[in-house]
């Protein structure tokens, strides 16, 4: 009719409604990232429940927007009510294998937003190096890193990367892998791995964390009191894969302990031991933590609300180490299918694509523990060089 | 510990360093050589060695002062001499090009003596591998002595840019990777179905029509710079049109090039290869390959010829007519050489040599005894060269190397495990094997991701057509390949 403004009338604004103040704080798991979007002649709205769901929004508003062959930019008139399946969408970037300076870690961020991730893994350490700067075992990077001066991550480095996360409502879990994969550890921290034995002798290397000595302890409670501190979300990631028991073995002081311990020939629980002590110190400094599949898999006890990570392919097959975490109560994290590191000829993407993380045998209340997964791009043979074509 | 790349034929080190000044080194034309400063070729790689051995650095003005507090000798020129008559400075790279160089390093003044310009390339990319700095920041060079020389004479890349496009900067950047690799062939596949780049000077509409967007094609000056950017480091280019098949989006521009497809008696609307039956077909191609012939200066030309679909050929009725006229029965094979050997015809005549994959050897198709075959099947490849030297053919290999089947891991070593001469055949036969080709077709690459792609998976292909025979040993190549990439870098 006449009186209708013309369909093409310029929108000026997005109008954005937020129900729940907190533009300071922190996203966490329970974080609501649910928005709705409305477009018409009149108003285009974004409203949302907090600021998470806002960003949200505002990604999937510029996706709609597009630009015809004259150059005009338009949007359709367009309906959404959207909200996350899984609260945890995570990302894990290897920082230890190949150190990535900060713009790489940044550039990810922006992707990550882009795709709606809001989970940041920073699985910081390992056995190749050390580039997280602690203030109160600086050697641990001196010693550490790859290079000290120009490989590492200093404090403003990380809290820079915290803030960027933040602004793009990702949660930042720090991963402090232990007690194996930490054989850079050693150089700045003596006495704290396990000196391995050739008979009676020291054979100069080291395997994991030495988890009978106190100093063991010590140590593990200052670095995460510092690590609980610097890091603000909830969780910490330990870790808690793959511990190569031979060095153990090989010790004649552990070998001591594991029989006065009563543990028989039962490496397991030794390992159990450590993570069973680690994990009360966490919970002490008021964290929670997440720990990948084998603290599970070794019966080590821990806390019902433990983020169990399911990164194994098989023994067992992943889906049914699914449907065994959350029988037993625990949340679950499933990483397995997605290991982006695993590169392959061809549109790979669509493998990953097909995966139904809930495709388990499992009651309802299992399936509710399964909160979301995360791509894997560990760093055996990626850098800054060839990083993003890799995981985008 | 030097980190070669690739390991020269014959290396000698006394162990003894010798220092250089930046502020004071030189690279400069040697007494007795062939060429000077009017060597354009020669001047341009002077001043891009001496930047990759030093860097930009605002530091290095004409130094004054002695050098202070070291015991080393000082190296202060590197002397280039090329022994050949004339050293033909403005001349493109061939087959037959020598790439031969003797270097001699020991103070004052270190040695390069080469046959030819391009021998001398050589040597300037290994001397400024040699060149490193110490701990303390100073640049030092083994005194040496190096005689070099390639294994194969043909050390290809292949680039495709029709299943994506590659800007010009991302082809010269690859140029460079290739220089530091001692690659001396850049095959420029560079038109194919999914889109028609070339902007063509007799056929403006091929491009005009096939190429992805205007922003999308080469121009007759980006192709002149990237062959003069190949030149100054010793590559040859060869272009790659591929015919009769992997033709579709030649079709968008050049009407009733491709023939029409039918369903019984009505055409579907969908085309498939060239047309062989028409005259217009060759009288297009003439025209074409003229153009080509002046605007590539290599010798050779790669005229494709691989994965003929015949399908369409048979659903189409004057084809079908033509078969029967020509007594080819249902062999479309025959067809299929047939329109090869005009093309083949046409290309001699402008005193091109041709390059063609291996079908259009497989079926058969009447060569020319000075054809290149390019072996590219995976399934058996070696029976393949045989066959292909026994009948007397030149081939070049790139079957176990197609880069673009990317694995995870470390699959270098797979391709750097590759003993071209592993096949049966008497010596002769194997001198017929001129050298391979590392592919990267571009159907999952593209600028975003070429460069981490190809290199330096690459550098492991660059070896072993550049090195001798034995050198095979994975352990020593890992050590050197690695310093060697972030060397590149």
């Amino acid at each position: 009719a006449e009186n209708e403004p013309p369909w093409e009338t310029p929108c000026t604004q997005l109008l954005i409604f937020v129900a729940t103040p907190g533009c300071d704080g922190f996203p966490s798991l329970d974080s609501k990232e649910n928005y709705k979007l409305s477009v018409s002649e009149d108003s285009l709205l974004l409203s949302a429940d907090a600021v998470w769901g806002v960003l949200r929004g505002l990604e999937t508003f510029s996706q709609l927007v597009g630009r015809d062959e004259n150059g005009t930019y338009y949007i359709n008139k367009t309906e959404i009510v959207d909200f996350p399946r899984f609260p945890h969408r995570g990302l894990l970037l290897d920082t230890s294998r190949h150190y990535l300076p900060l713009r790489a870690i940044l550039e990810t961020l922006d992707v990550m937003a882009y795709n709606k991730f809001n989970v940041f893994h920073w699985h910081i350490v390992d056995d190749p190096s050390f580039p997280y700067e602690s203030m109160t075992f600086p050697e641990l990077s001196k010693q550490g890193a790859f290079n000290a001066m120009t490989h590492v991550y200093t404090a403003s480095d990380v809290q820079t990367v915290i803030e960027y996360a933040r602004l793009r409502g990702i949660r930042v879990v720090a991963e402090f892998d232990t007690p194996g994969h930490t054989l850079s550890w050693g150089p700045g921290a003596p006495g704290l791995l396990t000196p391995c034995y050739l008979g009676k002798e020291p054979s100069g290397t080291y395997g994991p964390i030495n988890p009978i000595l106190n100093s063991t302890y010590q140590f593990v409670t200052s670095l995460f009191q510092e690590i609980s501190t610097v890091f603000p979300d909830f969780f910490l990631h330990l870790g808690g894969d793959e511990v190569d028991f031979t060095c153990w073995k090989s010790n004649p002081k552990i070998r001591a302990f594991m029989k006065e311990m009563g543990f028989g020939e039962d490496y397991k629980k030794l390992e159990s031991f450590y993570i069973q002590r680690l994990l009360n110190i966490i919970s002490s400094l008021g964290k929670g933590y997440m720990v990948w599949q084998e603290v599970f898999d070794n019966g080590v006890k821990v806390r019902p609300d433990t983020i169990i990570h399911v990164w194994k392919q098989n023994s067992p097959p992943y889906m049914e180490e699914m449907a065994n975490v959350t029988k037993a109560g625990y949340q679950a994290l499933l990483s397995a299918p997605w290991y982006l590191n695993r590169i392959s000829y061809g549109q790979d993407w669509m493998a990953a694509y097909q995966v139904e993380p809930l495709k388990f045998e499992g009651v309802a209340e299992q399936k509710d523990r399964v909160i979301g997964g995360e791509a894997c791009m560990w760093g055996e043979y990626v850098d800054v060089t060839n990083l993003t074509p890799r995981l985008w | 510990e030097d980190s070669l790349w690739p390991l020269p034929q014959r290396f000698r080190s006394s162990g003894r360093q010798l220092q250089l000044a930046p502020g004071r080194f030189q690279l400069v034309h040697g007494a007795g050589s062939s060429a000077g400063p009017g060597c354009g070729l020669l001047q341009d790689a002077f001043r891009r060695y001496y930047e990759y051995m030093f860097g930009q650095s605002r530091r290095w003005t004409w130094g004054h002062g002695p050098l202070r507090g070291r015991a080393e000798p000082e190296l202060l020129q590197l002397q280039v001499v090329i022994e050949a008559a004339d050293p033909a400075c403005h001349s493109h790279p061939h087959l037959a090009s020598s790439e031969a160089y003797h270097l001699t390093v020991t103070e004052p003044v270190a040695i390069l003596k080469a046959d030819e310009i391009w021998g001398a390339l050589r040597g300037l990319e290994t001397f400024s591998q040699l060149v490193h700095e110490d701990d303390y920041g100073s640049f030092l060079v083994n005194e040496s002595e190096i005689d070099d020389f390639p294994r194969f004479a043909h050390r290809g890349i292949l680039l495709d840019t029709s299943r994506h496009y590659l800007p010009l900067k991302s082809i010269l950047t690859n140029l460079d990777a290739m220089a530091f690799n001692k690659f001396n062939v850049l095959h420029w596949h560079i038109v194919d179905d999914q889109s028609f780049p070339y902007q063509s000077i007799y056929f403006p509409e091929l491009s005009d029509k096939g190429a992805y967007s205007y922003n999308h094609i080469y121009t007759p000056t980006d192709v002149r710079l990237v062959i003069e950017y190949a030149r100054l480091r010793g590559i040859r280019v060869i272009p790659e049109f591929d015919t009769p098949g992997h033709t579709q989006s030649w079709g968008k521009g050049q009407k009733d090039l491709l023939t029409p497809c039918y369903r019984g008696e009505q055409p579907t609307g969908s085309f498939g290869p060239i047309n062989p039956i028409l005259n217009t077909t060759y009288d297009f191609m003439t025209k074409f390959y003229k153009e080509i012939s002046s605007v590539f200066p290599d010798a050779y030309i790669h005229l494709g010829g691989d994965e003929v679909n015949f399908d369409c050929w048979k659903s189409n009725p004057e084809v079908k007519e033509f078969m029967k006229k020509q007594g080819f029965g249902i062999d479309y094979a025959k067809l299929e050489s047939y329109y090869i050997q005009k093309i083949l015809d046409i290309v001699s005549s402008y005193n091109k040599g041709y390059v063609v994959w291996q079908e259009v050897f497989d079926n058969k198709a009447q060569l020319k005894p000075d054809t290149v075959v390019q072996v590219w099947m995976g399934n058996n490849y070696a029976h393949e060269l045989s066959s292909v030297t026994a009948a007397g053919f030149t081939a070049i290999l790139a079957a176990p190397w197609y880069l673009d089947y990317i694995s995870y891991g470390q699959d270098w070593k797979k391709y750097y495990s590759v003993e071209p001469l592993n096949f049966p055949g008497s010596e002769k036969q194997k001198k017929l094997l001129i050298g391979g080709e590392a592919c990267l077709w571009g159907e999952f690459v593209d600028a975003t991701n070429l460069t981490p792609r190809l290199w330096p998976r690459a550098s492991a292909v660059g070896e072993r057509l550049w090195s001798s025979r034995n050198v095979t040993n994975l352990q020593d190549a890992y050590e050197r390949l690695t310093n060697h990439r972030c060397r590149m870098l």
